[in-house]
């Protein structure tokens, strides 16, 4: 197998440029998907059957169909109402924050539920509301348990926002395939843009690993 | 102050509470006994609604709990509860465990809320642990913490569900100590205990449950010497 490594040094500019839209669009999707997650838990978790309702079947939706189904329906069917000509990048960080919000609003609930249920009840009974008991006593403990899911939830998206790519969005995997496509070569590009996922990725495990110590270490309270 | 009349819960089909009528005087302080599983908890714990009543009605100073008008948040202000496992909030020190609520619900001043816990941990002997957090803390000195964070909503009427059933015997009687100290302060208590010497010591009046029912109430010393009912005979001669 001959590597030649000249067609990676000339496309690294677009593979470069590709991975800075690749952890910004991943991080725009966990940053709304947060925002929309922690509303769709809480929302999830009412007491009213009828409230939880709509949560439960977003949540179902979102996690029970595929992220490539959602990109190609919101891409080419729901983005376009808006705006046209649609564009594809707009489309991917709706994708990612909508998917992403219905498993982060699972990790919100598990985190949640793990907090005794002491907590609430010792939390009501000196006369907090539900919403003061939550935002004072239980969530800010439920966050040190979520991190960790979160962590791994982040990973996840950066690997399927790759997935943008068939909606032409330029991230990694769509520069890689730009690059397959151009010199109809298979190695090169590919093997570079997984080096280039799995730097990234074995980076935020170790990033993950360092905060859950950290935390750790100052949990005696 | 307390006005219980033929309260009833069920938790699905189990009924837990099957009638129990029961007033209570400012300033008295009321002992509950009973096995375990006769309902004793569920009956504390509806008096400040952290479980739903299905019949029957409770008043607390005059204002009716099953009513739907009646703000829940502001009668739970008014009714403290200590609980078996503290429930103090980890994240928090001590310090903030007790002017959490007086700040939030209340909406007093940090300075105030810290005063006055500062007071209150004082009463209870913990003034020195007050920027420590509840990990560091023995049970005894943890459930004295709960009670000192229940009092600095000022409430009328203490609750305690078995208090010291969760501690180590040498831990007991500090908790028991603060308690009698209350009830001499004049606070208007239900306690639910197995420590019969408390009970005998502080106690108005004693109340026996069982299988959902008061069976027997007296002052205690009646109620310890000369049970009425064969089940008060029995249940006393298994604990004392
Ligand atoms: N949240 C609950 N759900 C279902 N059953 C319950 C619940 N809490 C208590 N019970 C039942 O109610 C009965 C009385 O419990 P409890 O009031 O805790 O008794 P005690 O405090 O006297 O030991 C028990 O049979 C218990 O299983
Ligand atoms: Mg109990």
């Amino acid at each position: 197998m001959d590597f030649r490594f000249e067609i990676v040094q000339d496309y690294m500019p677009f593979f470069l440029k590709g991975m800075a839209v690749t952890i910004g669009v991943s991080l725009a999707g966990i940053l709304i998907g947060l925002i929309l997650g922690l509303f769709i838990a809480l929302g999830n978790m009412s007491s009213n059957k009828l409230i939880r309702l709509p949560f439960n079947i977003y949540i179902n939706i979102f996690r029970g169909t595929p992220l490539l189904v959602q990109l190609l329906i919101i891409h080419f069917g729901i983005v376009p109402m808006f705006m046209s000509p649609s564009d594809p990048l707009v489309s991917l960080i709706i994708g990612l924050s909508l998917n992403s919000a219905a498993y982060i609003a699972e990790i919100f609930r598990a985190g949640i539920q793990s907090i005794d249920k002491g907590q609430m009840e010792a939390a009501r009974s000196l006369g907090m509301t539900r919403v003061q008991a939550m935002k004072l006593v239980i969530l800010p403990q439920a966050v040190k348990r979520v991190i960790p899911p979160l962590g791994n939830e982040f990973i996840v998206l950066l690997k399927e926002s790759s997935l943008g790519s068939v909606l032409a969005a330029p991230e990694l995997m769509y520069w890689g395939r730009a690059a397959a496509g151009q010199y109809i070569r298979i190695w090169e590009p590919y093997l570079t843009v997984a080096l280039i996922y799995l730097v990234l990725t074995l980076s935020l495990t170790y990033l993950m690993n360092y905060v859950e110590r950290r935390m750790k270490t100052d949990d005696l309270r | 102050m307390i006005s219980v009349k033929n309260l009833k819960k069920s938790f699905g089909d189990n009924e837990v509470l099957k009638d129990i009528s029961l007033d209570v005087d400012s300033q008295e302080v009321v002992v509950v006994i009973g096995p375990s599983g006769s309902g004793k908890s569920t009956f504390i714990r509806c008096l400040n609604m952290l479980e739903t009543i299905n019949g029957g009605q409770v008043l607390i100073d005059g204002k009716d709990l099953t009513d739907k008008n009646t703000n829940i948040n502001t009668i739970r202000t008014d009714v403290g509860m200590v609980f078996q496992h503290f429930n103090l909030f980890p994240h928090k020190t001590i310090l903030d465990n007790i002017t959490l609520a007086p700040m939030n619900v209340r909406k007093m001043k940090k300075k105030e809320a810290e005063e006055k816990a500062m007071g209150l941990l004082e009463k209870v002997g913990l003034a020195e642990k007050a920027s420590a957090y509840p990990e560091s803390l023995s049970g005894g000195q943890k459930q004295r913490v709960a009670i000192a964070r229940a009092l600095a909503m000022e409430p009328k009427i203490m609750l305690f569900d078995e208090p010291t059933s969760a501690l180590d015997p040498e831990m007991v009687g500090e908790v028991l100590e603060v308690m009698k100290q209350l009830a001499k302060d004049g606070m208007t208590m239900i306690v639910v205990t197995h420590e019969m010497g408390f009970a005998r010591e502080v106690g108005d009046r004693v109340i026996f449950m069982d299988n959902g029912y008061i069976i027997e109430q007296n002052e205690p010393t009646a109620l310890f010497d000369k049970p009425q009912h064969k089940r008060t005979k029995a249940f006393l001669s298994k604990v004392l």
